[in-house]
């Protein structure tokens, strides 16, 4: 076994998150697929920081980490100001600029 | 050449106990993440990707970076999932998945590009980094097998951001202050001062509606039926509508089963007796 497992496991994980995000309709369920691509994208700087010997990749994944939780509060208070409007956590009922 | 040969050699064996590690929570890390994709119920998601997540934090453990496998564990499936989980049982946890495709072709698309993007970039990765040198992190934070110069992964790890990156550091309280006050913002709802009644206002409002503001009565209490389906009686004998229980079918009492008694002394419990008769047969038939 390599370091290549952990990378493999890391873009699989990605992909299930993107394709997630492009079939999930629920707003909550398509944040937490965005949650597991980021996920996925710190496993990955973990890796390479051991593969490459220096704690940079490992300090990018903790602003990682800290961007994550604050996109996540934004996020979710959005989603929550949406569904009082709406009364609909779908991501298609969003659709006022469409028309 | 010579020097590619001597890097080569200064790399680090991943062992056993990782591979063992790594094949255990790989597959429960991938069932995570296809269960969070695949299930139905938004809080089932949420499960299946707190199961993922703890994987991850175990394979940063793993990797030499007991502080992000802490910070993994604490933040993510500490805080992250339970604002999830708060925000599901707001919003939406019976709004279910609508079926109806918006764009025709969409999902099998998806798909078809997910299965794609997986198989490229996977064999890419692996094919790319297949002879990588792992150089491991012994020379910066100590651990290693020959002990390391440097004394721990957090002492290093505090020695890089407050020195090459104090200035993201510094960015991200701003960052995190700005989400805190956005977040208040969005979730907050104004009302109007004096739209909320008083006590007084609502006890008045409910008083002068004409309702019920006591109690119900309670079913009525029988030799023969205590049951809640029997319902109290009004002084002049008849059936109070207000005893009835909600989703039981009220019972008439003299027309449960009635052992003992003939028809006919079952023929003068019309009036305002009824009760009394009811008892039974024995006072019934007893004048005296």
């Amino acid at each position: 076994m390599t370091i290549a497992n952990y990378l493999v496991l890391a873009a699989i994980l990605f992909t299930i998150g993107a394709v997630g995000v492009l079939v999930r309709r629920n707003a909550i369920v398509v944040f937490m697929c965005v949650e597991l691509m980021l996920n996925s994208v710190n496993l990955t700087l973990v890796t390479f920081a051991r593969s490459t010997g220096t704690l940079d990749g490992q300090l990018i994944a903790f602003f990682v980490m800290v961007v994550a939780a604050a996109e996540v509060v934004v996020g979710l208070a959005i989603i929550m100001s949406i569904y009082r409007t709406r009364r609909s956590a779908s991501v298609d009922d969003v659709n006022l600029l469409k028309y | 050449m010579s020097l590619l040969a001597a890097a080569a050699d200064t790399g680090v064996e991943i062992g056993t106990g990782e591979a063992v590690v790594f094949w255990v929570l790989g597959p429960i890390a991938l069932a995570g993440a296809l269960g969070m994709v695949l299930s139905k119920n938004a809080v089932h998601s949420a499960l299946w990707l707190v199961n993922t997540m703890l994987a991850l934090g175990v394979f940063y453990v793993v990797q030499e970076a007991p502080f992000l496998g802490a910070v993994q564990i604490i933040v993510y499936t500490g805080a992250i999932m339970i604002l999830f989980l708060f925000v599901l049982m707001l919003v939406g946890r019976d709004t279910s998945d609508s079926v109806v495709e918006t764009l025709r072709g969409q999902r099998i698309a998806a798909i078809v590009l997910g299965i794609g993007f997986a198989g490229l970039v996977g064999a890419g990765i692996a094919r790319a980094t297949e002879d990588t040198v792992l150089t491991g992190l012994a020379g910066v934070q100590g651990g290693g097998a020959d002990g390391g110069a440097a004394d721990g992964n957090v002492p290093a790890i505090a020695e890089l951001l407050f020195t090459r990156y104090l200035l993201a550091f510094e960015v991200t309280s701003a960052l995190l202050i700005t989400a805190a006050v956005g977040a208040m913002v969005l979730a907050h709802t104004e009302r109007e001062p004096g739209a909320k009644q008083s006590q007084k206002e609502l006890s008045r409002a409910r008083f002068l509606s004409g309702d019920h503001p006591q109690t119900l009565p309670g079913p009525g209490v029988y030799a023969r039926a205590n049951s809640i389906a029997a319902p109290g009686r009004l002084p002049d004998g008849s059936p109070s509508p207000r005893s009835f229980s909600t989703g039981v079918e009220p019972q008439v009492v003299d027309e449960l089963p009635h052992t003992g008694s003939t028809g006919a002394e079952r023929e003068g419990l019309g009036h305002a007796g009824g009760t009394d008769a009811a008892l039974g047969p024995t006072r019934g038939g007893d004048p005296a």
